[in-house]
């Protein structure tokens, strides 16, 4: 059993990765501090009840997840349903490697992975329907396994990986979206790029 | 057109990893690319993928995207946590202590 007393010593410094998450989550500021400040709250009043030496930072993750579900998307009338496109292996990478950079030095591929700017990739990843965006933001921005993000999202494992792998092939769909808006491919090498 | 004809009717091509024992092809591997990433295989499958990519270019071109793709994904996704945010917990969660004491 944990000691109360000894919370704040250990948890506050998974706040960066649970406010980032919150904000991709709500995609709005004021309710991503609000959700991360309950989260702690609640947290904090159950730990006691939290094992130490088990994860805790898939705990918070849980316990953030969980109170997004009920209290934040609650809000919407009812969850979202909504399914990606079906959009196959590779999609992103086959699309840039054709793109023609404008160094020799490097592939073209990941010259157009440099000029993603922040803005970029979480614009991208917030337009996926939920569930999707939170399996791949738990995945490729958190670090979690397979089974912790089937722990903390409360789905089963197999649903998770589906989630993950189709979720982030769509996001290579919107981040290739986001690279033909910007010009960042299909351009003339030495053409309008800055 | 192509002289495709074979003794037995069931080999058109040898390729490197047929010779040597390996047993997957270009769609194996990037259909489990994946789970190889996410060291979410089995030891024995992937060093099977392993060797796969170690042998082929475009394959090995591929998993290098998608492992740098990852990286961009969560390099670009941090956010700086509101100095305001950080005090608001540790004042809500300082309040709380206190009524829970005060309950005693």
């Amino acid at each position: 059993m944990a000691d109360q007393a000894t919370f704040t010593d250990v948890a506050m410094e998974f706040m960066p990765g649970l406010y980032s998450a919150a904000l991709r989550m709500t995609r709005n500021r004021a309710d991503a501090e609000d959700l991360v400040q309950e989260t702690y709250l609640k947290a904090y009043r159950s730990y006691g009840s939290f094992t130490e030496g088990t994860n805790l930072r898939a705990w918070l993750y849980r316990i953030l997840t969980n109170t997004y579900i009920n209290n934040y998307r609650a809000a919407q009338r009812r969850p979202e349903v909504a399914d990606v496109e079906d959009v196959e292996d590779l999609y992103l990478y086959k699309r840039l490697a054709g793109s023609g950079g404008s160094d020799p030095g490097r592939s073209a591929e990941d010259e157009a992975l440099e000029r993603f700017t922040d803005e970029d990739v979480k614009a991208a990843l917030e337009a996926l329907p939920e569930a999707f965006r939170m399996a791949v933001l738990l995945a490729d921005v958190e670090g979690f396994s397979y089974k912790e993000i089937s722990e903390i999202t409360d789905v089963p494992i197999g649903t998770v990986m589906s989630r993950i792998h189709r979720g982030r092939r769509a996001l290579q769909k919107a981040l290739l979206n986001v690279a033909e808006a910007r010009g960042l491919v299909g351009s003339v090498p030495g053409g309008s790029m800055e | 057109m192509s002289e495709s004809v074979s003794q037995d009717g069931n080999s058109d091509t040898v390729d490197a990893d047929g010779l040597f024992g390996a047993s997957v092809d270009c769609q194996e591997a990037v259909h489990e690319l994946y789970h190889y990433l996410d060291g979410e295989l089995t030891e024995e499958r992937r060093h099977e993928i392993r060797v796969h990519l170690d042998w082929c270019g475009p394959c090995n071109g591929a998993a290098d995207f998608e492992a740098e793709l990852r990286k961009v994904i969560a390099n670009r996704c941090k956010d700086r946590v509101p100095d305001s945010l950080i005090r608001r917990v540790a004042a809500a969660i300082d309040e709380e202590s206190k009524q829970h004491h005060g309950e005693h």
